[in-house]
């Protein structure tokens, strides 16, 4: 589609879109009034800048249904991710928003090469989280045979690799590493023995010397997907150019902008990703402030694509941290410690490492005195309960060191909890 | 005198601390001991992931306490009792044999050889009845004062 076109498009949608929710969702509504904008204010893309922006925190306030603009009956699907706190972001689906969601991935999908007579396994988390069943219907509508594998098993996935010459594989990278490092001691070599070919991998920040060490240690083709629920899962991907993700523009509008003073940036400048979801009707998100640091990149791909592209992400303007795969903000881990009054929950440190390929997070608490035991065992108890609440409270299993109290470093100003030795 | 009060008589003081296993943190409790003037009898170290408790039994325990817990250790008492071991084989085996008779669990034990022959300190939930089954089986217990 001509760029021209395209942004006429993007346009109509925009306009229809700002119009519904003015009229539909008192939150938005609400929101616009606020910052003195109407729907006839938008007159052109340009003015999109004008609008309000929509935050993660919104939708934890609104939780768990309240930002949504159909009626439950129209809902056909939930999925739900964490939420900065103890509440989790809830986001709900009509058959509509997952056609599209499907729609996208398939395009995402066929730019990478990937279709009929392909085997893909998603091997992403089956379930709440969106990359297991976003990767399942996207792959079955490009007519390739998926298999299921989910998380987990990885002695199973490869045999499963092998027998059923799987193609394809969708997951998080450092899961594919951890495949290959298994692979390997099962006397397995991937690049010789299987007949994979290519990667969907994201979920997590890799980088692209990472994709390189892939590519030539699996020989195989590994893409970047991105993606994140709020948008409704993982939709994007670079195309077999691997020069940026492609964002569909009749699907989203996107914008980078500067953290700090809501701006926009000029193409190639890095700064905060924007995403306006232009054809949704359950949750639609206009201007949501997705966290990620990226660039924008409007000009045409060399595979003639007029899409524009965002580059690999490389941060968080958050201190939200991506644990295999599963998002977890510091706030999340302080919430959960407050509630156990066998430990101080103001102090803590988290410090995340990568054991071989996979991530590993470790908590260190402070025990309070009047808990203190000269017995091993209620110790245990606590340290046992402690990692039990974490799991909990952010699906992710954490270690858990305790500590003696006012062990743990002390902050004059903004507090650094967060300790992340991991080398991408 | 009462007979709980006389078994109060052989009621030790252990000094239980918190400590992280790290370099360096048995330096620091031997250390402020030192700097406190309290002289260690026996002491043993239970570890477990990351973190342990060391557990001692001092000539002054207040003192112990309070310079441990000034200098920044997570600190308490546990009431344990000392036996005075017979040297000979089978000596453990009857004292442990009172108490696992009596239906009372032993929390854990370490030893220590003393001045005058070996004692085995021992902690468990309930002392009172641990205490009258020993001395009516005639074991010899170490007095509190004995280690004041």
């Amino acid at each position: 589609m001509p760029v021209d076109e395209l942004r006429k498009l993007q346009y109509k949608l925009m306009k229809t879109l700002v119009y519904r929710l003015y009229s539909f969702s008192p939150f938005y509504h609400d929101r616009m009034k606020d910052a003195g904008v109407h729907p006839d204010d938008i007159r052109s893309l340009a003015d999109v800048k004008k609008l309000p922006f929509m935050y993660k925190k919104d939708l934890r306030d609104n939780y768990p249904n309240k930002m949504f603009t159909a009626s439950t009956d129209e809902l056909v699907r939930y999925h739900v991710s964490s939420g900065t706190t103890g509440k989790p972001t809830v986001v709900g689906y009509t058959q509509k928003d997952l056609d599209v969601w499907t729609e996208s991935l398939a395009r995402s999908l066929t730019s990478c090469g990937i279709g009929r007579g392909d085997v893909m396994q998603v091997s992403y988390g089956y379930g709440l989280f969106t990359g297991g069943l976003g990767l399942h219907y996207g792959a079955e509508k490009v007519g390739a045979t998926v298999v299921p594998a989910s998380v987990g098993s990885t002695e199973k996935q490869i045999t499963l690799i092998q027998d059923l010459n799987v193609t394809a594989i969708a997951c998080t990278p450092s899961y594919l590493n951890h495949i290959s490092d298994v692979a390997e001691k099962m006397g397995v070599s991937i690049k010789n023995d299987t007949s994979l070919r290519v990667a969907v991998l994201g979920a997590e920040p890799w980088t692209a010397g990472m994709r390189d060490r892939i590519q030539e240690r699996l020989g195989i083709r590994a893409h970047n997907i991105f993606g994140t629920s709020e948008i409704s899962g993982p939709m994007f991907t670079d195309c077999a150019e691997q020069k940026g993700i492609h964002i569909w523009g009749d699907i989203a509008y996107t914008e980078v902008i500067d953290s700090e003073t809501g701006e926009n940036l000029p193409d190639g400048e890095s700064g905060e990703l924007v995403v306006t979801v232009l054809q949704k009707e359950a949750m639609p998100m206009i201007r949501y402030r997705v966290g990620d640091i990226t660039s924008l990149d409007t000009s045409v791909c060399p595979c003639g694509c007029t899409h524009p592209r965002i580059s690999r992400l490389t941060g968080r303007v958050d201190d939200m941290l991506i644990i295999r795969g599963i998002n977890v903000f510091p706030s999340q881990v302080e919430h959960c410690l407050m509630q156990i009054p066998e430990i101080s929950g103001q102090n803590y440190m988290i410090i995340v490492t990568r054991d071989g390929s996979l991530d590993s997070m470790r908590v260190q608490v402070e025990l309070r005195k009047e808990f203190f035991s000269d017995k091993i065992d209620d110790l245990l108890e606590i340290r046992k309960k402690v990692a039990y609440e974490l799991k909990n409270a952010l699906n992710v299993s954490v270690d858990v060191e305790l500590t003696a109290p006012d062990s743990l470093p002390r902050f004059e100003g903004k507090a650094k909890r967060v300790i992340d030795r991991r080398v991408l | 005198m009462t007979e709980n009060s006389d078994s109060c008589k052989y009621v030790i003081r252990q000094i239980s601390v918190f400590s992280e296993n790290k370099p360096g943190r048995l330096s620091a409790i031997a250390k402020g001991l030192e700097e406190a003037d309290v002289n260690i009898y026996a002491f043993s170290i239970a570890e477990s992931k990351g973190f342990g408790v060391v557990r001692l039994i001092v000539d002054k325990s207040t003192a112990a306490l309070k310079k441990l817990a000034d200098i920044g250790f997570m600190v308490s008492y546990t009431d344990v009792i000392g036996i005075k071991m017979e040297d000979r084989p089978g000596g453990l085996y009857e004292t442990a044999s009172i108490l696992g008779d009596a239906g009372i669990n032993i929390e854990y034990a370490y030893a220590y050889s003393g001045r005058n022959g070996a004692v085995l300190i021992i902690r468990v939930d309930d002392v009172t009845s641990a205490v009258k089954k020993l001395l009516a089986a005639g074991k010899e217990l170490i007095k509190a004062e004995e280690c004041l």
